[in-house]
C-alpha cells in the first residue's frame, strides 16, 4: 500500500479497487455491531490540519477516524498558532514532535500536503488542496457510482460545471479514467482549463453544451459554481449560466432511466441545481456523504493499519 | 598596483597566450617583475556583464547585500552587474541609485551600475524623476520597473520617448498583468494538471508586440527583460528585421529548466517569468545563437529561506543565477567561448553602456576579465555559494565549467576560486 495519498493519481485500478472493496466490508462490519466502532487504530492518532473551513471534510474524517478507535486532534487554522503567522512547515514540525500517525490536510494552496509529505514521517492524506486535488471525494463518488450501477469500468460521466476551480474535478477525472469509466467534462470555455483533453487523462472528452451530453451518461456530477466567478468574466451572469448550465426537471428527463445525478456539496441550489432535482430520488447527495466515511476509514486503514 | 602575467591563457577558447595585467589595464610592456600566474589551458573571457541582478539591498539585506551580490557576481566570473530597482525603498531617485553605487564601489568585487525604476514606487503611473538618476554619479542609462511591468500603454510611451535625451534605455518586464492575476506557474497541461494558476505565454508576447510597435514608432531603445516564450522569439524577429531599435536577453534557467519541475510543488523552482516548455527552451536556445536574442541575463533573484520554504502560492518567485550562470550557457547554449563572450559580456556591456566593460582581453584594454576552466566540473552545493540566499535551482547537479580567476581592473576579485575579499 501507499503511505500517503496526495493525489488520485497515486491510485492505480488496483489500488482503488481494494479501498473500494476495503470500504464495503467496513460497511458490513459497522453494521453488524451494536457499538458503531472497530478497533482497528486503537493507539493511533490521527491530526486533522484544515487551513480551510470545510464542516463537512473535517468531520467525515473525523467520524472515519473514530470508527476505526483512532485518537483524533482537530487542528484548525483559525483560532491555532497559524492564525499568528506560523509557518507550514512549524507547524509539520509540531506535529511531527507530537507524534502523528496520519495527518488529513485541508488547505487553500495547491500542492501544500506535497510539501508536508516531506517534512513528517506519517501518512498525509490530501482532503482537498487549492485548485488541485480531493483524492477521497473520487474514491467515496466511485464507490457511491459502483454501489448504484453495480460498477464504474465502462460508465459514461459527466462532470458538469467550474472545473477550471475544481480540485474534485481533477480527482475524478484521475480516479474514474483509472477504473475504466469515460468521463466529460462539460461546462462554459472559460471553466474548463485549455488541454485539460490530455493534461490528466487520456480520453477524456470536453464538450461546452450539456444537452447534447445528457441523453448518453450513466452519471452527471455537477459541480459547485461559485457565484462570484461572474465578477472575473467567466461567465455573463448567475442567471445564464444556469440556463445553460444549470441541471433543472426537464434536464433530468432527459437522461436515461438508469442515470444517476452526484454533486459534492455544498450545493448551490438554484443555481447550478435545482431544488427539484437536488431532491429527486435519482441524486445520491445525501449516500455521498455517508460513503464517504466508509471511504476515509479505508483509506486510514490502508495507509495506517496496513503498515503496521 | 601588482602587475600579474597570465601564462599559456587560451583566448576566447582558441591561442594560447600570456597577458599581462599592469596599471588596469592589459598590455604589451615588460615582463619584468610581474607576479606570474599559472594560466595554462584557462580560457580568458572579458569579464562577464549581468543586465539583471537584483542585489536586495536597501530593504532586504537578509537575503543579499550588495556586497555578498558582488562576490557571488565575482566567483561567476562578473565584472559589472546591473542592480535591479525594486528594494525598499524603490532605486527611482538619485539618492537611491547613488547609495547602490556606493556600496558597489565599497564592495569592491564588480562593478555595480544601478538600474533606476521607471516610474515612482513602481507604481507604473508616474514616471520617476529618470534624467536626475541618469545625472547622479551612478549615471543611470537603464531603467526598468522590472518585477512589474509598466503596463499603461502611455506610459511606456513616454518612458520611452523620454530617455532618448540621454540615450537610455527601457528594460521592460514583458507581463500584462491582467492576463496574469494569481498566476503561478507556465500556463499548459502542468498547470492544469497542478491545479496553479497558468501564467500564459501570450501575456509576455502582447507586451512584447506592443512595446516593439510603440518603440518604433518613437524611434527609442527597448530591452525585453527574460523572454521565455517561443512566441516573443517570433516578435522580436520580426521587430528587428523591421528596424526597431530593440534587444532582449534570456536567463540560464529558462535555457534549461521546464514547467514540469513544478511538480515537486518545491518554490525553487517558482520563477516569474515562469519556467516553460521544451519547445519554448529550443526556440530561446537558437534565438540566442543567431543573434535574436542579444544576452544573456541572470535574473538573478535572492529570497530569504522563510520566502521559499513555504506554500507554492505563497513563496515569492525568483532564483539565484551569478554563480551558476557560465556553467549553465556552457553546457546549454550551444555557443562556443567567442559566442559566450559574445552574449555575456560584449553585448550587454553595450547596452549597458559600460564602456570598460565588454572587451576582449588584449593589449590596450581594461583588465576586466575572467579566466575558466573548461575541463573542470563541479557540484553545485546551496550552502557553499557566496549568495546571502539558497533559492538555487541547480542544487546537486555536476556542471561543466569553472572559474578560477577573475580581475576587475587588473586586481584579482577572485583567485584560484575563492573571492580575495
Amino acid at each position: 500500500m501507499i503511505r500517503h495519498l496526495l493525489s488520485a493519481a497515486d491510485l492505480d485500478a488496483g489500488t482503488a479497487t481494494e479501498v473500494l472493496d476495503t470500504a464495503a466490508r467496513m460497511d458490513e462490519a459497522i453494521a453488524d455491531r451494536e457499538v458503531k466502532k472497530l478497533p482497528t487504530l486503537r493507539g493511533r492518532t490521527v491530526v486533522n490540519l484544515f487551513y480551510e473551513d470545510s464542516t463537512r471534510t473535517r468531520i467525515s474524517f473525523e467520524a472515519a477516524a473514530k470508527r476505526l478507535s483512532a485518537d483524533v486532534i482537530n487542528f484548525s487554522a483559525k483560532g491555532s498558532s497559524v492564525s499568528k503567522g506560523e509557518s507550514l512547515k512549524d507547524t509539520a514540525l509540531t506535529l511531527q514532535a507530537m507524534g502523528a500517525d496520519a495527518v488529513v490536510i485541508r488547505h487553500p494552496a495547491s500542492g501544500a500536503p506535497y510539501q508536508l509529505a516531506g517534512w513528517v514521517n506519517g501518512s498525509v492524506l490530501n482532503a482537498g488542496d487549492g485548485t488541485h486535488e480531493h483524492p477521497t471525494q473520487a474514491l467515496l463518488d466511485a464507490y457511491t457510482m459502483r454501489s448504484r450501477l453495480g460498477r464504474v469500468d465502462g460508465l459514461s460521466v459527466a462532470i458538469v460545471g467550474d472545473v477550471l476551480h475544481s480540485r474534485v474535478a481533477r480527482s475524478n477525472v484521475l480516479l474514474l479514467s483509472a477504473l475504466g469509466a469515460k468521463v466529460t467534462l462539460v461546462g462554459p470555455p472559460t471553466l474548463l482549463p485549455l488541454g485539460i483533453e490530455d493534461a490528466l487523462a487520456s480520453g477524456t472528452e470536453v464538450r461546452y453544451d450539456l444537452d447534447e451530453v445528457l441523453p448518453g451518461v450513466d452519471v452527471v456530477m455537477m459541480l459547485r459554481v461559485q457565484r462570484e466567478r461572474m465578477e472575473d468574466a467567466y461567465f455573463p451572469s448567475a442567471r445564464e449560466y444556469t440556463r445553460r448550465y444549470g441541471l433543472d426537471g426537464a434536464r433530468l428527463r432527459a437522461l436515461p432511466e438508469h442515470a444517476i445525478v452526484m454533486h459534492p456539496g455544498p450545493m448551490n441550489r438554484g443555481m447550478e441545481i435545482s431544488p427539484e432535482v437536488a431532491d429527486s430520488p435519482r441524486s445520491t447527495i445525501v449516500e455521498q456523504v455517508a460513503n464517504g466515511v466508509s471511504v476515509r476509514m479505508a483509506v486510514l486503514y490502508l495507509l495506517l493499519g496496513g503498515a503496521k | 598596483m601588482t602587475t600579474y602575467l597570465l601564462k599559456g591563457v587560451s583566448l576566447l577558447g582558441r591561442d594560447r597566450t600570456d597577458l599581462l595585467l599592469a596599471d588596469g589595464r592589459i598590455t604589451d610592456a615588460s615582463t619584468a617583475g610581474a607576479e606570474v600566474i599559472d594560466a595554462d589551458g584557462l580560457v580568458a573571457l572579458p569579464g562577464l556583464v549581468d543586465l539583471h541582478t537584483h542585489l536586495r539591498e536597501p530593504g532586504r539585506e537578509d537575503a543579499e547585500t550588495v556586497e555578498s551580490g558582488s562576490r557571488a557576481a565575482a566567483l561567476g566570473g562578473y565584472t559589472a552587474v546591473c542592480a535591479m530597482a525594486n528594494t525598499e525603498p524603490v532605486a527611482d531617485t538619485a539618492g537611491v541609485v547613488e547609495q547602490v553605487w556606493r556600496l558597489g564601489r565599497a564592495a569592491g568585487l564588480v562593478d555595480v551600475q544601478p538600474v533606476g525604476a521607471v516610474t515612482v514606487g513602481l507604481g507604473g503611473e508616474q514616471l520617476a524623476e529618470l534624467g536626475a538618476m541618469a545625472g547622479s554619479a551612478a549615471r543611470v542609462r537603464i531603467f526598468s520597473d522590472d518585477g512589474h511591468c509598466v503596463a499603461d500603454p502611455r506610459v511606456m510611451r513616454r518612458a520611452l520617448e523620454y530617455v532618448k535625451a540621454f540615450d537610455g534605455v527601457i528594460a521592460q518586464h514583458a507581463e500584462e498583468p491582467r492576463l496574469t492575476v494569481g498566476a503561478q506557474m507556465h500556463e499548459g497541461s502542468v498547470s492544469v494538471r497542478l491545479g496553479l494558476a497558468g501564467w500564459p505565454a501570450v501575456a509576455e508576447e502582447a507586451i512584447v508586440a506592443r512595446d516593439a510597435l510603440l518603440a518604433g514608432h518613437v524611434g527609442a531603445r527597448l530591452h525585453v527583460c527574460h523572454v521565455s516564450t517561443a512566441g516573443s522569439v517570433e516578435i522580436l524577429r520580426w521587430a528587428k528585421r523591421s528596424g526597431v531599435r530593440v534587444t532582449a536577453e534570456v536567463t540560464p534557467h529558462h535555457l534549461l529548466l521546464t514547467d514540469a519541475s513544478a511538480e515537486s510543488y518545491d518554490p525553487v523552482f517558482k520563477v516569474n517569468p515562469p519556467l516553460r516548455t521544451a519547445e519554448d527552451i529550443a526556440a530561446l536556445r537558437a534565438a540566442l545563437a543567431d543573434g535574436t536574442i542579444d544576452a544573456v541575463a541572470t535574473d538573478h533573484a535572492p529570497h530569504a529561506v522563510e520566502d521559499k520554504e513555504c506554500e507554492w502560492d505563497y513563496a515569492r518567485p525568483g532564483m539565484l543565477g551569478l554563480e551558476t550562470a557560465l556553467s549553465i550557457v556552457y553546457q546549454n547554449g550551444g555557443l562556443d567561448w567567442d559566442q559566450i563572450a559574445e552574449r555575456m559580456s560584449r553585448t550587454p556591456a553595450r547596452i549597458a553602456g559600460l564602456a570598460d566593460h565588454g572587451r576582449d582581453p588584449v593589449p590596450g584594454a581594461p583588465a576586466n576579465l575572467t579566466l575558466v576552466d573548461p575541463q573542470a566540473r563541479w557540484r553545485v552545493d546551496p550552502t557553499a555559494l557566496a549568495s546571502g540566499s539558497r533559492n538555487t535551482p541547480y542544487a546537486g547537479m555536476a556542471l561543466p565549467g569553472r572559474v578560477v580567476h577573475t580581475f576587475l581592473r587588473g586586481e584579482p576579485t577572485v583567485f584560484e576560486g575563492k573571492a580575495t575579499r
